[in-house]
């Protein structure tokens, strides 16, 4: 058993971004060789209690210690002194470098004045030896895989003498075997007495190695839980909480049964699709007018689906087929012709071009379909523009604003819109809610409710159940990059039943 | 304050500053004559040697839009006129204008194939434009001096010379030749979709891959358009002193170019491109060059001057210092974002 003395302390931490409260009042205890998980949805919190805890967002109210003293560090580097090392989920290491070179960058072993690479080479060598990595530490970082990456990192961030070990999201980019590996690792370390901070987004990997899981949800905390006291369906429920709030009801309409649906042929099919490290072979069909859920946590394969149907990631197996002839589209490009359309996740970084207008952004898939040569006619495209800017309500209503001003919801609005004039059969949207006001939050459910009564096909991804519940005809659950046909049988999904399905319980 | 904020003010400024100071210095500097039915005068003077400049920093103008940079252009003069001269020398008749139009379409034709060199390059393999078009920065002198085997070619040829020194309607033909391509690219990019899809793709090109934009074709396009534009100023360079010089035409003509570009407000990040903006620019660099002659700087200190000027032009535009000196006049205003159209550099290229 450890001891139960924490050797890190988080109290009461506050910090806010403006008008943003991030963190409220969030407590964290971590104890020598024991992982903890820290879990939430995006914007629980995770990150920004990371940051505040390695000095680089400094905390509003609170206190940290560690071994009951307390902490004050304000730079990386003071919190590195103070025994906490963090390893980020994007490897922060140089790839050209030699991985002997990697673990030892800004602290080189010196003769001299001069690197003395032999002693330097052997540290690294008895260091990945004790983690029980077997690596030629002297060939270059980016001649190994990224899980092995990956644990140099975590070599490296040990070697700082780190008492406190922090992983962000060390897993989202290995494959079973490379996890296996990471968490032998990480059991050496909890031998050594390490105390270690994992952020996951993974259930099952929360219950392998992890002894406590601490939850967070937009910035409060939930609770501190023994992972071997909190049930898989527990965990879930407190991470992603029920929505209380408000949202008119849209389901009123009687919706299509999907037997109904059923009958009609398949506007889209995609047959043991998959892409070997994104998402196992699955089988999907959509009919005209359907809304088709699809709900998983983040990380768990739903955006990867998304990106193979519309043809943005090339498949390494299976087949899509529209209107049952073969079309597994080799380009965003391709699926756009079959009438695909797919609004991203990531609206800043994947959907808008921030520095155009808002008239431009709207026009450009419809633009980018008919060619330069061929533009929008300047009366249809204000008319077009004007259209859109009033049916969904976008603000400011002026079409050369840039579109970078806007709000998120707005944003949003100008993604949907740029679709939309393109007329789809089927559109794919990736988290169309995320991080948008409840109202237009409402304003986009009844657009897809409506959408799909006029015929449109609609791929709705999210991780907000209620959302994929009231919204979709029938629904499909991704876990651990797999996709999990419905198990009802006949699309009544309820939300314990939803819940049950995310969380793995029905393989217990 | 609206005139102040317009993203022509201070590149405008600048220039009549310029002018103002030479205007000083040099009484007659604004003065335009007639002699034999041509304008004559400083500032016809500072558009007619400005004129290659313009077209090229166009043509780099389109290439930046998209992300990318062309290190090649200075090579790519020294090929046109090398090549045009020579093709001129070899006709029986220097003076036949036929032989003439067919040695300037030789010469664009073939700077039409190395744009697309470049292009090809940076589309399709994926190599780093910076690098891709110092390759042919490089090998294009080299191939400048093959074809003019190491020596100044000259010609003597009256409708050659028109491209450069000629007049049409007492205007510089060069003038015109540059107003010209400037009015087509402009027309190209803003009437059509071009400009809208070479801003996307530089602006976002993840986003516009997503959104079905073809982005390899528009980017060959562009960088075959910026040789053109370099191969017309060749033409221009050439024309004008009658001669071919592999070894020193258009030299470091692409360094001023970028600088154009920068200074008339079109950020090297790619996304969106300011024409005009351009063109102030090129003017800017060209009223310096004058400048420097008219003030009598002396000569070991030209380029010293350049750059203190340069330096100040970017300065002002910079949009942290100008939100600094905003801050200071008038603290109830929050701090600028970011204006990412307008170039951010602190120091000169």
């Amino acid at each position: 058993m450890p001891p139960l003395e924490p050797v890190l302390t988080m109290r009461n931490i506050t910090k806010r971004f403006a008008a943003v409260t991030a963190l409220d009042g969030v407590d964290l205890r971590l104890f020598p060789g024991e992982a903890h998980a820290l879990v939430g949805e995006n914007g629980a919190g995770k990150s920004t209690l990371i940051k505040v805890l390695t000095g680089i967002h400094p905390h509003d109210t609170g206190e940290i210690t560690i071994d009951g003293e307390a902490l004050t560090a304000t730079t990386p580097a003071q919190a590195q002194a103070a025994g906490i090392s963090t390893v980020y989920q994007e490897i922060d290491l140089c790839p050209n470098l030699s991985v002997a070179e990697n673990i030892h960058i800004g602290r080189e072993p010196r003769r001299f004045g001069l690197v003395d690479f032999g002693r330097m080479r052997r540290r690294a060598r008895e260091l990945t030896a004790r983690l029980g990595l077997d690596i030629d530490v002297a060939e270059p970082l980016s001649a190994f895989s990224p899980a092995v990456q990956q644990l140099v990192a975590i070599v490296r961030a040990v070697d700082l003498r780190a008492r406190v070990l922090i992983l962000d999201e060390p897993t989202s980019s290995l494959d079973r075997d490379e996890t296996r590996r990471l968490f032998t690792v990480m059991r050496a370390l909890k031998a050594e007495g390490v105390a270690i901070a994992f952020v996951t987004h993974f259930i099952d990997q929360i219950y392998e190695i992890c002894e406590r899981a601490t939850i967070l949800r937009n910035g409060r905390l939930v609770g501190e839980y023994p992972t071997a006291e909190l049930s898989h369906v527990d965990l879930v429920t407190r991470m992603i909480g029920k929505e209380l709030a408000a949202l008119d009801e849209i389901g009123e309409r009687p919706k299509p049964s999907p037997a109904a649906l059923e009958r009609r042929p398949p506007l889209l099919r995609a047959e043991a699709l998959g892409r070997r490290n994104a998402i196992a072979p699955f089988n999907l069909s959509v009919h005209e007018g359907e809304v088709l859920g699809l709900a998983g946590l983040l990380g768990s394969g739903r955006t990867e689906i998304a990106r193979l149907l519309f043809g943005a990631d090339r498949a390494t197996s299976g087949t899509i087929t529209v209107d049952g002839e073969p079309a597994t589209p080799r380009s965003p490009r391709a699926a756009i012709a079959r009438g695909l359309a797919f609004s991203p996740e990531n609206r800043k970084t994947e959907g808008l071009i921030a520095d155009l207008s808002i008239a431009d952004n709207i026009l450009l898939a419809l633009q980018a379909a008919r060619g330069w040569t061929r533009p929008v006619p300047a009366a249809r495209r204000d008319a077009l523009v004007g259209e859109y800017i009033r049916a969904l309500r976008i603000t400011p209503a002026d079409p050369d604003s840039r579109v970078a001003d806007l709000s998120g919801g707005n944003q949003q609005k100008v993604l949907l819109a740029r679709w939309l004039i393109t007329r789809p059969r089927l559109l794919i949207l990736d988290e169309p809610t995320r991080g948008i006001d409840i109202g237009a939050k409402a304003e986009i459910q009844r657009l897809v409710a409506s959408l799909s009564a006029e015929g449109m096909a609609v791929v709705y991804i999210s991780a907000e159940l209620e959302e994929v519940l009231r919204v979709s005809h029938d629904i499909a659950v991704v876990r651990d990059r797999e996709l999990i046909p419905d198990t009802t049988g006949d699309g009544t999904y309820t939300m314990d039943r939803l819940l049950e399905t995310i969380a793995g319980g029905e393989r217990a | 304050m609206n005139l102040l904020r317009h993203r022509l003010f201070w590149p405008a400024a600048v220039l009549l500053v310029l002018i103002g100071v030479n205007t000083a210095v040099t009484p007659g500097f604004l003065d335009i004559r007639t002699q034999d039915g041509h304008l004559y005068g400083s500032l016809i003077d500072i558009v007619r040697f400005g004129a290659p400049l313009i077209l090229i920093s166009l043509g780099m103008t389109l290439v930046i839009a998209t992300g990318g940079i062309d290190l090649s252009v200075g090579s790519v003069v020294a090929i046109a006129g090398a090549l045009a001269c020579l093709r001129i020398t070899g006709q029986s008749d220097q003076a036949e204008t036929l032989g003439v139009l067919a040695a300037v379409g030789v010469a664009l034709a073939l700077t039409a194939v190395l744009g697309a060199w470049n292009g090809v390059l940076v589309a399709r393999f994926g190599i780093q434009p910076i690098v891709a078009t110092l390759i042919l920065m490089v090998a294009g002198r080299g191939v400048a001096q093959l074809i003019t085997e190491g020596q100044i070619i000259t010609v003597n040829s009256p409708p050659y010379k028109l491209i450069g020194g000629g007049y049409w309607l007492s205007l510089p033909l060069s003038v015109i030749i540059a107003a010209g391509v400037f009015a087509l690219i402009a027309l190209l990019t803003r009437r059509t979709a071009l400009g809208m899809l070479l801003e996307a793709v530089g602006g976002n090109p993840t986003a516009a891959r997503l959104t079905g934009v073809r982005a390899r074709g528009l980017v060959i396009t562009v960088y075959v358009v910026c040789a053109l534009c370099a191969g017309v100023a060749g033409l221009m360079i050439s024309s004008n002193v009658s001669a071919a010089d592999g070894n020193n035409a258009g030299l470091w003509i692409e360094l001023d170019a970028i600088l154009a570009v920068v200074i008339g407000g079109t950020a090297l990040t790619g996304g969106r491109f300011h024409l005009t903006g351009t063109v102030l620019g090129a003017l800017i660099i060209q009223t310096l060059a004058t400048t420097i002659y008219t003030v009598g700087v002396p000569p070991q200190t030209t380029l010293l001057f350049k750059a203190v000027v340069v330096m100040a032009v970017c300065l002002i535009q910079s949009p942290r210092l100008r939100a600094r000196l905003r801050g200071r006049r008038a603290p109830r205003t929050t701090p600028a974002t970011a204006d990412r159209t307008e170039p951010s550099l602190e120091t000169p290229a």
